[in-house]
């Protein structure tokens, strides 16, 4: 006689009612793996995610408010903490906007460090996301060899401006000092060492078998869908978009130097899989290392090397005008829009931060992929919460 | 395409619902990157239009901002006449990008200087602009109708206030927490 009693069956099976309650999880604010303080409520039927609500404004200092009560010089150090990994070109992007609206002319030399500083910087922001992405999916190693090579580009910025991660170091009109000696043979130093070691995060990351069953296929952002979220950036490339914003519309010198653009392909499962993603900031880094030779050869072959700093007042008052510049940051488009009015402080800022608008997504994305997964999406399109916030 | 040429050709697939088109080279509306004022009642048929036109194709919004122009009233200067209220606006800065076809533009909407302006909202057009019309409500103040979700996005959801407008006043306290 069976334990059960008087069940229902169908045939020589035995059926039982399991009804399970849709749980809610909080991931976040705190949690290791959404690199910063982004909290999103996630309803899941067992491992199936139904619904997810991501939660920002953690982090919010209304760096636009900021703007229009400190002058344009005050301004460049609250750039710097929008995109803290990035640091550099969010004081480019400020800075073009701000030469835009005030018809300010940079020296060639301020320029082409400019480029350096940027391209090294993406090096360093694109190390930090491989090595955090391997983290998030359980790999330690990867993090600290990429560390690293991180460490000797920081340790490069110190000499530079003496900080490692808010470098304030580009302003209105030019950089604020001229690089000190030996800074352009370590720079050339440094490339040749990281595409040598580029080699072994590829090897050991990039065909991993493990790394590969955990981001082939998942995640999968078709170009329409990335397009219609005003995705930028590796993510839109990631989904197969060519677009970059240094090839399509160059600023600085863009124009002077040769590069690739890496697009996602589906290489191991379909296009615009988190594995695409990912490898499109891995093959960045190579072409940045491109750039950054390119760029300090233009310095070193300059005989005659010239200001770095622009012929701008002592007090910048920009004329009331508006304008709008947006560069290619490591994440996408950062945009400012800038609005004067004739004294030294902006009268209206506002920030685009291509953080925010690439995690706009997440809402649509993640119903229906697993719990793990979606800690492989939230990595891989490489969010700063800094500059989603402001 | 130059913005002469995108002007142009939004003119001629939305006739009347460009309002006015600000050049570089217009005295009292100095800019950098030229612009075209739209009406708010026909923003979404605009939208739509330059997402589809197969000669715009803008596939992306790239930002919604909004700008707080409050009304200004001039000093009174002896032995003249009494002056006159400059009445204030609000903007509604819309920047779009086109992947495909490689250029820029960007479109105002014009809002009535009230406690609470409204604006249709065009997320059922392009869905990067849901959070950025919910960060303009948050930030600005703006309301966007037929906003699916237009609930605070920065500030917390007990937040008063509307931070990035002029009139603005910083709380003295938040929940107990002094801010002085």
């Amino acid at each position: 006689m069976s334990q059960l009693g008087d069940v229902p069956t169908v045939g020589n099976e035995v059926v039982l009612d399991v009804r399970t309650q849709d749980m809610e999880i909080n991931m976040g604010p705190q949690h290791p793996s959404t690199h910063g303080v982004l909290r999103v409520v996630i309803t899941a039927d067992g491992e199936i995610i139904t619904s997810a609500r991501p939660y920002v404004g953690y982090i919010h200092r209304c760096a636009e408010k900021i703007g229009e009560s400190v002058t344009y010089e005050m301004f460049v150090p609250y750039t710097d903490r929008y995109d803290y990994l990035a640091a550099m070109n969010n004081n480019i992007g400020f800075c073009m906007a701000v030469e835009k609206a005030a018809d300010l002319e940079v020296p060639p030399r301020a320029v082409w460090i400019r480029m350096i500083c940027s391209e090294l910087n993406r090096i360093a922001s694109h190390l930090l996301a491989f090595g955090t992405y391997g983290i998030d999916l359980g790999a330690f190693t990867p993090f600290l060899y990429g560390f690293r090579e991180r460490e000797w580009i920081l340790s490069l910025f110190e000499k530079i401006c003496g900080a490692r991660l808010m470098y304030s170091y580009v302003f209105p009109g030019g950089v604020a000092n001229d690089v000190p000696d030996g800074w352009f043979d370590e720079v050339l130093e440094f490339c040749d060492v990281f595409e040598k070691k580029w080699r072994d995060y590829d090897k050991l990351l990039t065909r991993n078998k493990i790394f590969i069953e955990r981001t082939k296929n998942v995640g999968v952002v078709p170009p329409e869908m990335a397009r219609e979220y005003g995705w930028t950036g590796p993510c839109l490339r990631g989904s197969g978009v060519r677009y970059d914003l240094r090839e399509a519309q160059p600023y600085m010198y863009y124009d002077q130097v040769s590069f690739d653009v890496p697009v996602g392909r589906g290489e191991m499962g379909t296009v615009g899989d988190c594995w695409d993603r990912y490898n499109v900031r891995m093959e960045e880094m190579l072409q940045a290392t491109r750039i950054t030779r390119q760029c300090v050869q233009a310095c070193i072959r300059d005989t005659n090397p010239g200001e770095i700093q622009g012929d701008k007042p002592k007090t910048l008052k920009v004329k009331p005008t508006e304008a709008y510049v947006g560069i290619e940051n490591p994440r996408g488009e950062l945009g400012h829009f800038i609005v004067t009015d004739g004294k030294d402080t902006a009268y209206r800022l506002k920030v685009r931060g291509p953080s925010f608008c690439n995690i706009s997504i997440l809402e649509a994305m993640l119903p229906g992929t697993m719990l793990a997964d979606a800690v492989a999406i939230i990595g891989s399109i490489d969010i700063v919460l800094g500059e989603v916030d402001r | 395409m130059e913005f002469e040429q995108l002007a142009n050709r939004l003119a001629e697939i939305c006739p009347g619902a460009i309002v006015e088109k600000v050049d570089l080279d217009n005295p009292d509306k100095p800019t950098k990157d030229p612009y075209v004022v739209v009406a708010a009642d026909r923003i979404v048929e605009v939208m739509d239009k330059l997402q589809t036109d197969a000669d715009l194709r803008f596939d992306c919004l790239l930002s919604i901002g909004g700008v707080d122009y409050p009304d200004v009233m001039p000093k009174a200067k002896k032995g003249q006449p009494e002056p006159e209220l400059i009445p204030g606006r609000f903007e509604v800065v819309y920047h779009m990008l086109s992947t495909i076809k490689n250029h820029r533009f960007v479109l105002k909407v014009l809002l009535p200087h009230d406690d609470e302006p409204v604006c249709p909202t065009v997320s059922n057009v392009y869905s990067a602009a849901n959070w950025h019309e919910r960060e303009t409500w948050d930030l600005m103040g703006i309301r966007f109708e037929g906003h699916p979700d237009l609930r605070r996005i920065l500030c917390c959801e007990d937040w008063v206030g509307h931070p990035l407008r002029k009139d603005y006043v910083f709380p003295k306290e938040y929940h107990g927490i002094s801010a002085e």
